[in-house]
C-alpha cells in the first residue's frame, strides 16, 4: 500500500512538470508585456526596462523556465508582479473562498442529483423518470455563466431575495477564512447564514451542471443494476423494495457516478473561474482572470498549477474511493 | 393434500407491441401447467432450452407474477397474498439460481449475504446471527473462516454452496433448484448434488430441480415431469420414466443422452425441425409437426394430461387412452 501511494505521488511530479512547460510558453506567447501594462503611462523606457530587469524578463525564455523550475523545487512560486507579494501566499489567501463554493456546488449535484437518479432509475419511464430527466437535461446543457446571469437578474434583480455578488455583509473582504464552515463549527448562525444567502445562487450556478450529469448517470446505472442476478436474489430472499434498492442496487450503482464526481471536481474547478467572475466571488478564480489581465506571469503559473494539483489530488482520492466501495479493487497488488 | 399445488398455471410474456402500446402478441412461456409436489419428494423438470422451465420456478416463487392459474403452498394461494404477506412466506419456499457468479451481491461479504435473510425475517441477530451463519457454511462444507470473504474470492463450486446457504439460512422447507448445478464442472456437480440429498435427509427439504440434464435429473428426483413449449406432456415417478417412458418426445429426448459405452449402438431417435415459436405455437398438440407418430386428431385436438397411475402422458397415441 505504501509502495503503491509513493507510485503515485512520483508519478504526478512528470505531470505537474509538464503543464508548468505549457503554461509558461503559452503567457509568454500570448500578446501584451506585462511592463508596459502594470507601470503607469508615464513611466519611461529606463523604468519599463529596470521592471524587465527586476522581473527577470529581460533573460532568454528557457533561463526564465528553469530558473521558475529551481524555486518550484523549494516551493517558492515567485512574486506577483502586480501585488508584490509571494504567490503562494496571495492563492493561499483565496483558496478557501473556491474551495467553500466548490463543496456547495458537490453538495447540490449529489444530494439532489443521486436521489433523482435512483428515482428515475427505479421506474423506468414513469412520471418520476420524465420529470427527473427533463431536470437532468436542463442542467447539462444550461451554461453555468448564463443560468448565473438570469439568477442574479431574477432572484436578486427582481425579487431581491438574496445577494447579487460578493461572499458576506460583514466585510470578509477576500476569502481569507472557510467563512460558512468557520461560522458552524463556532456556532455563529448568525454569520453561517449570512454567508450561506451569498453561497446560494453562485453553488446553484456552479452546480447546476453536474447535477444533471450525477442524475443521469446514477439513472442508467440503477437502470443496468436493477437486471442483474444478485437483485433478483436479494428479492428472492424476501427483502422488501425498497431494502433492495438502497441495500443491493445502489451500493454498485455508485461506482459510475463516483467516476463522473471526479471528473467534474475538475470542471468544478474550471468553471469557478467564470462563475467567480460573474458573481465576484473573492476566489482564486476571479484571482486568475485579474492576473491574466494584468499578463502578472507568476500569479498565472502559480494558479494554474495550484489547480493542476489540486486535480491530480482529486483523482487519487476517487481511486481510493473505488477500494472502498468495491472489494474487488485492491490496489498494491 | 400435496404441499405444492399448481393448478392451470400460464404466464405469457408480451412480445411484439402494437399502436398506443398494447401488445399484440404473446410468448406463451407457460401455458397450463399443473402439478402437485409432495412433502419430501423430489420432483425433477426436464425439458430443451427455451420450453419455460425456468419461467415455472420463478412463477411458483412469485419472482414472475403469473398470467392466471393457482400456486397454493402449504393449502395457501399465493396470488392471494399481500406483498408483504408474500414475503413472509418467501421464508419458506427458496430458490437457488443457476449462474453462481452473478447471483451473488459482489459487494457483500459473505456472511452478511446469508445472514440477511435471517435478520430481515427477525429469526437471529447479532451473535446469534453470526453462530448461526458460521454453522450453515459448516452445513454446505464450507470453513468459517470465509465468513468475512466477498463472493469473487470463490470458486464456481464453492459459490454454489453460498448460494445454497443463503437459501437454508431461513429454515426454507421447498426449494427450486433452477439448473442449480449446470454451470459447474462434472466432479463439482456431483458433489453438489451429494450435498443437495444429504440436506435433503437432514432437514427433510422438498426440491422442485430443474435441469435440461437428464442424467442429473434421474440422480436426484423421485418423479420427473417432462416440459414441451410451456407444457408438460409426460410426468412419472423416476425411475419408469427412464425406461418406460410414452411420450414420443420423451423417447426422443432420452435417446440423445450419451451412454458411456462405445461398443453400444443406441437406437437415437433424431427429431425434425426446430422448436415452433411459443409466440404461436402450432394447434393441438403442439409437438405433432414433429412428431414420427402424428395423427390427425394430434393436428385438432390438444391432447390433456391422463394418468395411469402416478404415471401422466399427455398424447393421442401413447397416452392412457391412445391407439397405440
Amino acid at each position: 500500500m505504501l509502495r503503491y501511494l509513493l507510485g503515485r505521488i512520483m508519478a504526478t511530479i512528470p505531470v505537474v512538470v509538464l503543464i508548468s512547460l505549457l503554461v509558461f510558453l503559452l503567457i509568454h506567447a500570448a500578446p501584451g508585456d506585462p511592463a508596459d501594462l502594470l507601470l503607469s503611462d508615464e513611466a519611461s523606457a529606463a523604468d519599463i526596462a529596470e521592471a524587465r530587469r527586476r522581473w527577470g524578463l529581460d533573460q532568454p525564455i528557457y533561463i526564465q523556465y528553469l530558473r521558475f523550475l529551481a524555486n518550484i523545487a523549494y516551493g517558492d512560486l515567485g512574486m506577483s508582479f502586480k501585488y508584490s507579494d509571494p504567490v503562494i501566499g496571495l492563492i493561499g489567501e483565496r483558496l478557501p473562498a473556491t474551495i467553500e463554493l466548490a463543496i456547495a456546488s458537490l453538495l447540490i449535484a449529489v444530494l439532489i442529483g443521486i436521489p433523482l437518479g435512483v428515482w428515475a432509475g427505479a421506474k423506468p419511464n414513469s412520471w418520476a423518470d420524465n420529470l427527473g430527466s427533463v431536470f437532468g437535461f436542463f442542467g447539462i446543457s444550461m451554461p453555468s455563466f448564463w443560468l448565473g446571469i438570469m439568477l442574479i437578474l431574477i432572484v436578486s434583480g427582481y425579487f431581491n431575495w438574496l445577494p447579487s455578488s460578493g461572499r458576506s455583509t460583514y466585510g470578509v473582504g477576500h476569502g481569507s477564512d472557510f467563512y460558512i464552515i468557520q461560522s458552524l463549527l463556532t456556532g455563529n448562525m448568525k454569520t453561517a447564514w449570512d454567508g450561506i444567502k451569498y453561497i446560494i445562487m453562485p453553488a446553484i450556478a456552479l452546480g447546476t451542471g453536474m447535477m444533471g450529469l450525477v442524475m443521469r448517470v446514477t439513472r442508467s446505472s440503477v437502470l443496468e443494476i436493477m437486471s442483474e442476478d444478485y437483485v433478483r436474489t436479494a428479492r428472492a430472499k424476501g427483502l422488501g423494495e425498497r431494502t433492495v434498492l438502497w441495500r443491493h442496487v445502489l451500493r454498485n450503482a455508485l461506482v459510475p457516478v463516483i467516476t463522473v464526481v471526479g471528473l467534474e471536481l475538475g470542471t468544478l474547478l474550471s468553471g469557478s473561474i467564470i462563475v467567480e467572475t460573474v458573481f465576484a466571488w473573492p476566489g482564486s478564480g476571479s484571482l486568475l482572470i485579474a492576473a491574466i489581465q494584468s499578463r502578472d506571469y507568476p500569479l498565472i503559473t502559480g494558479t494554474v498549477l495550484t489547480y493542476t494539483i489540486a486535480f491530480v489530488v482529486i483523482n487519487f482520492a476517487i481511486d481510493m474511493l473505488y477500494a472502498l466501495i468495491d472489494p474487488r479493487i485492491r490496489f498494491g497488488k | 393434500m400435496a404441499l405444492l399445488e399448481i393448478r392451470d398455471l400460464k404466464k405469457y410474456f408480451p412480445a411484439a407491441a402494437g399502436v398506443l402500446g398494447r401488445a399484440k402478441e404473446h410468448v406463451k412461456a407457460i401455458d397450463g401447467v399443473s402439478l402437485d409436489v409432495e412433502d419430501g419428494e423430489t420432483v425433477g423438470l426436464v425439458g430443451e432450452s427455451g420450453c419455460g422451465k425456468t419461467t415455472l420456478g420463478r412463477c411458483i416463487v412469485r419472482l414472475i407474477e403469473p398470467s392466471s392459474g393457482t400456486v397454493t403452498f402449504e393449502g395457501r394461494d399465493l396470488s392471494s397474498l399481500s406483498e408483504p404477506a408474500m414475503r413472509d412466506m418467501r421464508r419458506k419456499m427458496q430458490i437457488i439460481f443457476q449462474d453462481p457468479y452473478a447471483s451473488l451481491n459482489p459487494r457483500m461479504r459473505v456472511g452478511e449475504i446469508i445472514g440477511e435473510g435471517l435478520r430481515i425475517h427477525g429469526l437471529a441477530k447479532g451473535r446469534d446471527l453470526k453462530e448461526r451463519v458460521l454453522e450453515l457454511l459448516a452445513r454446505v462444507g464450507l470453513r468459517g473462516e470465509y465468513f468475512g470473504r466477498y463472493p469473487h474470492e470463490f470458486s464456481g463450486g464453492q459459490r454454489q454452496r453460498i448460494g445454497i446457504a443463503r437459501a437454508l439460512a431461513v429454515n426454507a422447507k421447498f426449494i427450486v433448484a433452477d439448473e442449480a448445478v449446470s454451470a459447474l464442472d462434472v466432479s463439482i456437480q456431483a458433489q453438489i448434488l451429494n450435498m443437495l440429498l444429504d440436506l435433503q435427509q437432514e432437514l427433510g427439504l422438498t426440491y422442485l430441480f430443474i435441469s435440461h440434464d437428464l442424467r442429473v435429473v434421474e440422480h436426484v428426483s423421485d418423479r420427473v415431469a417432462v416440459m414441451y413449449l410451456g407444457k408438460i406432456i409426460e410426468v412419472a415417478p423416476a425411475g419408469k420414466l427412464y425406461s418406460v417412458s410414452q411420450h414420443p418426445y420423451t423417447q426422443a429426448l432420452l435417446s440423445a443422452v450419451p451412454v458411456p459405452d462405445p461398443s453400444r449402438k443406441g437406437t437415437r431417435t433424431v427429431l425434425q425441425g426446430d422448436v415452433p415459436s411459443p409466440i404461436n405455437p402450432p394447434p393441438g398438440c403442439s409437438f405433432h409437426p414433429r412428431c414420427p407418430f402424428a395423427l390427425e386428431r394430434c393436428a385438432e385436438e390438444e391432447p390433456r394430461l391422463e394418468f395411469d397411475g402416478q404415471h401422466g402422458v399427455a398424447c393421442h397415441v401413447f397416452g392412457p387412452g391412445g391407439k397405440k
